[in-house]
């Protein structure tokens, strides 16, 4: 048998893009909690858990050239000790087994994200800007803890050719993270006097650029940015809705009880990225790998809404 | 219905720009257009038709309140530059008019990058205007960015001091910032130096609050006899001067960077002299 491709978080909206994209090009083996909806028959799916010692198995057995790992969950509901621990031991072991498995080549995807918005940032960061995440949203260190044990594998162990990607916000139409979320909502709030540059990608393009990844040439940390920027209230503009401007003042206390309360799916940190600006330069990787998204903007924009 | 709204005042006012300017601006501005994406920002955020419109008021100001004289626009060289100026008047309407010349007499026009302190991006409004008329956070990594794409970049290197200068301190430079030069060194940029004339008494301030300053977050309050830092109608006068060339190590010791920041203050000092003298009155 071919030496296969393993992809964690396979059963998410992003792993089931990607895994429709690779199968046809390389043996694939999923692991995920979840279950695979809708799996194409050449896929040797794991229902299992990252942490559990049957995980192991699947390396110890079969014959694995790369890894993409991207079961890497964000859910500000669930308790911070699971949280943290499903992400960082997780990885932790996986980092593990590639090293002793003989595994070539490891993505990982991470986020631009892990820099976190503030008003001091510059309009682009590059790839050395500090993870400076956490010192606002404290929900998003342990997304910057495995970005950073990627980041010392890459230099610690040089036998596995490793490459992170920062993808900016990933949308979809079936997407449930953050942003997604906020830019289908009815009836969005904006920050009265706050309309940041906004950078997009289509998920597609994402799995795209994962799958780009396995290529040789790559190596190192990637900031991965999609058809470019475009103000937030352009985004709306061309999703034919109008946000209900907010004093910044009152939409944080109002946002943090709307969310104690259930009442809103976003903690009041994620008002920090319609505030601020947290856009990235994707140079390198455009460099390195001749980049181009596919999606344009209106396409990436107007697929929130299922189109 | 907002957004409706905003749209017909940014036409309004476009239209009132170009009528003081006489006429049409679209095709003598088309190069400014380029690096816009069909929502019609460039990557930082700068919008030609937003500026345009931004501008009528500060153009109207210009033309009829400061009655500004510009002296030397063609020293300034094409494709990246450093101007550097004198800064003060509690508002930084010194900044607005250099940027008004260079837009609206130059040819071809250019819309100057000015660097804003780092607390503009926080504030309401303020910031999206900013943003939207091609101002930009002072950081290294924005200032090399966009002098690598050819900007012309306005950095006022005496900061917030500059601005917020008292009465008793007009037309006194205050301490310089290096990084400017660094960057000059490391991009080999043209430094062309300004002086403003007339600013400096636009909004005579007498006391500093430095504690309200504190408890509201602004790098400085001072207080004007008003109260409101609101500008007089003085005459203002800007010289440009020839560019200057500077070689040498970017990563030097401050004491070797001063030595060619002097070079740039003493040509802006000799500047403001050169202008007072010849001025008549502060307000004509």
């Amino acid at each position: 048998m071919r030496p296969a491709v393993v992809v964690t978080g396979i059963s998410g909206n992003l792993g089931r893009a990607l895994a429709k994209q690779l199968h046809r090009h390389e043996r694939i083996i999923g692991i995920d909690r979840r279950p695979f909806v809708g799996k194409p028959k050449d896929i040797e799916m794991h229902q299992l858990d990252l942490r559990k010692k049957k995980a192991e198995d699947v390396f110890r057995h079969g014959d694995i050239k790369a890894v993409i790992h991207m079961g890497i969950m964000h859910d500000p509901r669930m308790s911070p000790e699971e949280h943290h621990s499903f992400n960082v031991i997780g990885t932790t072991r996986l980092l593990d087994y590639c090293a002793r498995y003989g595994v070539e080549r490891l993505v990982m995807l991470s986020s631009a994200n892990v820099y976190g918005p503030s008003p001091d940032n510059s309009n682009f960061l590059s790839e050395d800007a500090p993870l400076m995440a956490a010192s606002r949203f404290s929900g998003v260190r342990d997304l910057i803890e495995v970005d950073m044990l990627a980041h010392g594998f890459f230099w610690r162990q040089p036998s596995v050719a490793t490459v992170i990607l920062r993808p900016v916000h990933i949308v979809g139409p079936t997407i449930k993270n953050a942003p997604s979320n906020y830019l289908r909502l009815k009836y969005p709030w904006a920050l009265a006097g706050f309309d940041p540059m906004v950078q997009l990608i289509h998920v597609d393009d994402v799995a795209r650029a994962l799958i780009e990844a396995l290529r040789p040439e790559p190596k190192g940390v990637y900031n991965v940015v999609g058809p470019g920027e475009v103000p937030l209230s352009g985004i709306f503009r061309e999703l034919g809705r109008t946000a209900l401007p907010v004093p910044h003042p009152l939409a944080r206390p109002l946002l943090k009880r709307l969310f104690k309360y259930r009442l809103a799916t976003f903690p009041v940190e994620e008002l920090d990225h319609v505030q601020f600006l947290c856009a990235v330069d994707g140079s390198r990787w455009a460099q390195d790998t001749g980049w181009k998204p596919r999606c344009s903007m209106r396409e990436t924009i107007r697929s929130v809404l299922g189109e | 219905m907002l957004e409706r709204l905003g749209d017909d005042v940014v036409r309004g006012l476009k239209r009132w720009t170009e009528a003081m300017v006489g006429g049409p601006l679209d095709e003598k501005m088309a190069a400014l257009r380029r690096s816009e994406n069909e929502y019609g920002v460039d990557p930082f955020g700068f919008n030609l038709d937003y500026a345009l419109a931004a501008i009528a008021p500060l153009l109207w100001l210009y033309k009829h309140y400061h009655r500004v004289e510009v002296f030397g626009l063609e020293k300034v060289p094409k494709g990246q530059v450093l101007l550097v100026s004198n800064h003060s008047g509690q508002l930084p309407m010194d900044a607005a008019m250099i940027g008004v010349a260079l837009l609206t007499q130059a040819t071809p026009p250019r819309a100057i990058r000015s660097m804003v302190e780092k607390w503009v991006p926080s504030l309401p409004y303020v910031s999206t205007f900013m943003a939207r008329v091609g101002q930009i956070v002072g950081t290294p990594e924005n200032c090399r960015r966009l002098l690598a794409a050819g900007e012309a970049i306005l950095v006022f290197p005496e900061g917030a001091k500059g601005i917020a200068k008292l009465w008793s301190q007009r037309y006194q430079l205050q301490d310089f910032g290096l990084g400017f030069m660094r960057l000059a060194l490391e991009t080999k940029t043209p430094v062309v130096p300004i002086a403003v004339v007339g600013a400096e008494e636009q909004a005579p301030a007498l006391v500093n609050l430095g504690p309200v300053a504190r408890l509201l977050g602004f790098p400085a309050f001072p207080l004007t006899p008003t109260g409101l830092p609101v500008p007089l109608p003085t005459k203002y006068r800007i010289y440009f001067g020839d560019p200057l060339f500077f070689t040498g190590r970017a990563d030097d010791e401050d004491a070797e960077l001063d030595k060619k920041v002097r070079v740039v203050k003493g040509a802006i000092q000799a500047m403001l002299e050169n202008g007072r003298r010849e001025r008549k009155h502060v307000f004509w």
